[in-house]
């Protein structure tokens, strides 16, 4: 069954939840990805969304384009509020922050501030949101992201939310003390990190792409998994759920 | 939007913008000139409309200057305030640039020795709030999402409401667990039904996404002239809030009402 990029990411990163987790999903394809996994595979997943939403249930047909509209709160558990829904995050109750990213570099640090400098910019980005939150207190991250070699730099412009920062430890050194990312969903396979050296390096490869097309497509050396996977296509299931919580196709392209 | 309109009105210069998600209040008031500092955690309309452009060009011209902090962050700056305390210990935006560039220090636990961010306190001038009903002391209820609004108003030195209702103290005084701003903090109150639209009253009225695509396509096309021309419409000609309402049309309002209320029943 063919399907597009988004949809091609939604699937992938909604196989990375698991059922009875908490996950911090964004507006677009991250919240679409956690809404495929709690009605396929994952039905007690409780979705966290930034604008203080814990809980909700996302309307097929319906889907929030903000984080903080009526919407994202449809029949949720609790409305929290802003600052304390990320306080719950900080009390350690996030398992999984999902996030994307205008660039992200080999240690999985992700930009959404600025190209150029912060002062100059060349272009000036929306900002964090939640993403440095989400990226300092989750137990763990996952970066969604297509797979674009002007998005996968040697080192981001600008650190706005925090990966393994230069690895050896320096992510726990600047006082993070839990978290990181484990793993960077892409259009091209599944990513993750050297747990010494903490560089990204190839662990699976979507059906038909070759490992010389993603190191192509990254601006910087990519190491491999010893055992390189090949991740299953989406199934008629996964797209048709999608398809029908987004009949517009307004996310999934 | 009613005090938004009003401080657009009157061209106030040289503010410092405070709100953890900026949006076209915030593009509003660089394109008329009365902010030179945004202090906010994320710009832009929404995810379908994409980059800011208002925003790109004012702040890549060094025009205004966008100082960065995250959600919690920024929460958390209200927060001290609120508390009257002079920073917050957090364990967020400690190894990120974010924590350069606001030049945000750190403080060490005094019982362990670890280190924890200092997040400072943020005092605003004014706090320029919606709710959805006070009584005519100024007590505040709030439905929905709180955002950060009860932190606001006890950090903020004057703080201006406008409610969608003025209600009895007796309707207070019954659901005294509803109320969320204490009349004692709140300065000066206004009814003004429809007060945060064109975004949303949760409960009463859905933000007009198709208004916004409208606002954004005709920047797309025209440039920071659609915006003059959208202040001009809608802030400078309507002489009071019931002919700004006019512009949209009662057809519009009534549709909002109705969106909101399948999504909140």
């Amino acid at each position: 069954m063919s399907c597009t990029a988004a949809e091609l990411l939604a699937v992938m990163a909604s196989r990375q939840l698991r059922d009875d987790t908490t996950v911090f999903a964004g507006v677009g394809i991250p919240l679409l990805a956690a809404a495929l996994a709690q009605q396929r595979h994952a039905p007690r997943l409780t979705m966290v969304i930034e604008g203080g939403i814990v809980g909700p249930r996302i309307e097929p047909g319906r889907l929030p384009i903000s984080t903080n509209e009526m919407r994202a709160g449809r029949l949720a558990q609790m409305l929290p509020g802003i600052t304390d829904v990320f306080l719950l995050a900080q009390r350690g109750f996030l398992d999984v922050g999902f996030m994307g990213g205008a660039q992200i570099d080999e240690h999985g640090n992700v930009n959404t501030t600025v190209i150029g400098e912060y002062e100059r910019p060349k272009v000036r980005l929306p900002g964090t949101g939640g993403a440095n939150d989400i990226a300092s207190l989750c137990r763990e991250v996952i970066i969604v992201t297509p797979h674009e070699r002007r998005r996968f730099v040697k080192r981001v412009d600008f650190v706005t939310s925090p990966g393994w920062l230069d690895g050896d430890g320096s992510r726990e050194r600047a006082g993070l003390r839990f978290g990181g990312v484990s793993r960077v969903v892409t259009t091209l396979g599944l990513l993750g990190f050297d747990p010494e050296t903490r560089r990204m390096r190839v662990e699976a490869l979507h059906p038909g792409v070759t490992l010389e097309q993603i190191q192509a497509s990254t601006g910087f050396p990519l190491g491999r998994a010893e055992r390189l996977e090949t991740t299953g296509p989406p199934a008629a299931d996964e797209l048709e759920i999608l398809r029908a919580l987004d009949p517009d196709r307004r996310f999934i392209g | 939007m009613a005090l938004v309109r009003e401080i657009l009105r009157q061209r106030r210069r040289r503010l410092t913008l405070v709100r953890n998600l900026t949006c076209t209040e915030g593009e509003l008031m660089m394109v008329a000139g009365c902010v030179d500092r945004v202090v906010t955690a994320w710009m832009s309309i929404g995810l379908p409309w994409g980059v800011s452009r208002v925003m790109r060009e004012h702040v890549e011209s060094g025009r205004v200057y966008l100082e960065e902090w995250s959600h919690l962050a920024l929460g958390l700056r209200l927060r001290a305030g609120a508390m009257g305390v002079p920073f917050l210990p957090a364990l967020t935006m400690v190894g990120s640039d974010l924590g350069v560039t606001t030049g945000l220090r750190t403080v060490q636990d005094p019982y362990t020795g670890e280190t924890l961010a200092a997040v400072p306190a943020l005092f605003p001038d004014v706090a320029l709030l919606h709710v959805h009903r006070a009584d005519r002391f100024g007590n505040c209820q709030i439905d929905g999402y709180p955002h950060m609004d009860a932190d606001i108003a006890r950090a903020a030195a004057t703080v201006l409401v406008t409610a969608e209702e003025i209600v009895p103290e007796e309707e207070t005084r019954r659901h005294p667990d509803r109320t969320v701003i204490p009349g004692f903090a709140v300065d000066a109150l206004v009814h003004v039904p429809w007060g945060s639209f064109p975004h949303e009253c949760y409960g009463l009225y859905e933000a007009d996404f198709e208004h916004f695509g409208e606002y954004t396509a005709a920047i797309v096309e025209r440039g920071m002239a659609a915006v003059e021309e959208y202040l001009d419409l809608y802030v400078t000609r309507p002489a009071t809030f019931a002919d700004y309402l006019d512009r949209f049309g009662g057809a519009r309002l009534a549709r909002q009402r109705r969106f909101a209320r399948e999504l909140t029943s």
